[in-house]
């Protein structure tokens, strides 16, 4: 099956050539970060996590939404996500490599990363985050090949990942769970100490992860022979518009509590996102732009006419994701620092060596997602020829 | 790989030479006693009394850095600091009002770890790279710590610092008795652990002028810190959220 890999067409190498230049740029800039130390980012005593943790936390969320394709084809026998189903999987494999690389990068001793294994430490979370993450990743690259492998040569699917594939769906809930709990556990962090948040974790992932998926889906339809069909992803965008109102719905329930209750430590991280804190607000903008892409987001998609519509769907879909991406990939990680413990206001912004490395971690994952998608998009082409 | 007897019998012979010679290095590692000076105790703690604090006096803050290879780096934001000066309302959020005694909203409040009962840092750290102590101090292990930061976030108190660049060019002149620190770990305070263990109170302790800062062990009730605690009202800062803290106020 790997063979796939290695055939296509201009389009296809541009793109591989394009991400390549990423990773090297991104290896470059991580390179010179090894060398300096953490400095080079925009990180400081007070916001002491930014840019790398928040994508971290996004991405477990999209990695935690396989599960939405998985669980009803394999549990309610959803024949028509037959199709997408190794998508949602492979996807997830992409999303949890960047997690554990974002954790990597965000390390002020990353060739001390193995300490976590060598002296295993129950009673913190951060410990059974890697032990999840990295769980879940094995997981579904042994689902995705071993029932690729099987469809590719026409029989059932070994019956030893039948076990693997319903453990998988639990194990969804945990990245995400356990992701939550790395912040909703720390003493003084006032937005972040809500009970709510795990919650909240699922449903925003439950939006973004799907949104996603269906933006590749209807990619995959115009650049190869790949068709979803147009009933699975209307069955996505059920869900994520589901999901999306939860979503919205747990936001409202913290900003109940933070304002009506009227305490200045829960109400403080909120002010400062959505209305700007003593004078500083650089994040202001980007919530109420995630607000209204929400907004359009959840108007689009509930107008079944509007989201049978493909080109409207997929402005659905990235509205969505966007939505998400800055509310849990910007706001929520900074606005927990901020004010810091003592009561101060420092901002945080990233700087230009961060967001290369970033940009490269992206670049890996989606490279690693090329390369699982050509390799499915073939297998299946192959079958229908 | 195939053992013929010959082999096998030398390697079994070595080996026993190897385990017999154990008790020699037992024997080595016990010769390292602690130093009889050392001041021992059950549960250290500090109680400090903002009011005799000197008006703009920082010996206990020079004196830290100085003995602890503290470097001073010219960003705010990367700041490291064991023990500094926050005002009133910053070292203890919520508990400030419009109409405070004038001599405690203008006193600048010392403020360092708190060498918490139920440290949120210990707890949340992934490779127990910091850890109470029996004697009750958090202490760090600068050579296992990843540099996560998750401590930095568990922290209520803003008291870690995290080595965002290589601390040692600015180091105005460098303690030979205590190690330096590289980029990418997180340090803070450790209540003068390698001065107690030669018999000395802490640094900042010895050269606070004006007698602010007392130092000693919570279990023996003839110390001077139960004797203050047992006299006077004290506060901690942010008690509430169930961490211990055991840096006492008097105010």
């Amino acid at each position: 099956m790997l063979e796939k890999v290695l055939s296509g067409g201009k389009k296809y190498w541009a793109w591989i050539g394009f991400l390549l230049a990423l990773i090297g740029a991104g290896s470059l800039a991580f390179l010179y970060q090894l060398h300096f130390g953490l400095g080079v980012t925009g990180l400081s005593r007070d916001v002491s996590w930014g840019f790398y943790i928040a994508q971290f936390t996004f991405l477990v969320g999209v990695a935690a939404s396989a599960v939405m394709v998985v669980l009803p084809y394999y549990l309610h026998h959803y024949q028509l996500f037959g199709k997408i189903t190794i998508l949602g999987e492979f996807l997830a494999v992409g999303a949890c490599t960047m997690c554990l690389l974002f954790v990597v990068v965000d390390m002020g001793q990353p060739f001390r990363a193995f300490n976590v294994i060598l002296y295993p430490t129950p009673h913190s979370v951060m410990f059974w985050d890697l032990i999840v993450l990295n769980g879940y990743l094995i997981l579904n690259l042994v689902i995705g090949f071993t029932t690729l492998d099987a469809e590719s040569k026409g029989i059932a699917p070994p019956r030893w990942v039948k076990p693997l594939i319903y453990l998988s769906i639990p194990w969804a809930v945990s990245i995400h769970t356990v992701t939550a709990f790395l912040y909703a556990g720390l003493p003084g962090r006032h937005m972040w100490l809500s009970a709510i948040m795990a919650a909240r974790f699922l449903a925003s992932a439950f939006a973004s992860g799907p949104s996603l998926l269906v933006l590749m889906l209807l990619i995959l339809k115009r650049a190869t022979r790949f068709d979803a069909g147009a009933e699975p992803l209307q069955k996505l965008a059920t869900i994520i518009t589901y999901a999306m109102i939860l979503n919205l719905f747990f936001v409202g329930l913290e900003l109940f509590t933070a304002y009506y209750s009227q305490i200045p430590g829960h109400m403080a991280s909120f002010e400062y996102l959505f209305f700007g804190l003593e004078g500083h607000g650089k994040l202001v903008p980007w919530m109420w732009t995630s607000m209204a892409l929400a907004a359009l987001g959840i108007l689009l998609l509930l107008n079944p006419a509007i989201r049978r519509h493909e080109n409207l769907l997929a402005l659905a879909c990235a509205a969505i994701f966007s939505a998400t991406w800055i509310d849990k990939g910007l706001g929520l990680v900074v606005g927990g620092f901020i004010p810091s413990p003592m009561e101060k206001v420092t901002e945080y912004a990233p700087t230009a060596p961060e967001l290369i490395i970033s940009l490269g971690v992206y670049g890996i994952g989606f490279f690693i997602v090329t390369v699982l998608y050509k390799i499915a998009v073939g297998v299946r082409e192959d079958l229908a020829a | 790989m195939k053992f013929n007897k010959r082999e096998f019998l030398e390697l079994c012979g070595l080996s026993a030479l190897g385990v017999s010679a154990l008790p020699l290095l037992k024997l080595r590692a016990g010769q390292v006693q602690p130093n009889p000076k050392a001041m021992v105790g059950k549960r250290w703690a500090m109680v400090i009394n903002p009011g005799a604090c000197t008006d703009n006096c920082r010996e206990c803050r020079v004196a830290c850095d100085q003995i602890h290879n503290i470097p001073h780096l010219p960003d705010p934001k990367h700041e490291v600091k064991w023990i500094w000066t926050e005002n009133f309302e910053n070292a203890f959020p919520g508990q400030e009002y419009q109409y405070l005694e004038a001599s405690l909203k203008e006193r600048a409040i010392p403020v360092l770890c708190n060498h918490c009962d139920n440290p949120p840092c210990v707890r949340v750290c992934p490779t127990q790279a910091t850890f109470k102590n029996k004697d009750g101090i958090v202490l760090m292990d600068y050579h296992r710590c990843i540099g996560c930061r998750y401590c930095v976030a568990a922290c209520p108190y803003g008291s870690r610092s995290f080595n965002w660049q290589d601390p040692r060019p600015f180091i105005k002149e460098i303690n030979k008795e205590y190690p330096t620190r590289t980029r990418g770990v997180v340090e803070k305070c450790t209540f003068c652990v390698e001065r107690l263990a030669k018999g000395q109170i802490p640094a900042c302790v010895e050269a606070c002028t004006g007698k602010a800062l007392v130092f000693g062990d919570l279990e023996d009730p003839q110390s001077e810190v139960r004797q203050l605690l047992s006299a006077h009202y004290a506060i901690r800062r942010k008690s509430e959220l169930g961490t211990g803290p055991q840096v006492y106020y008097l105010v």
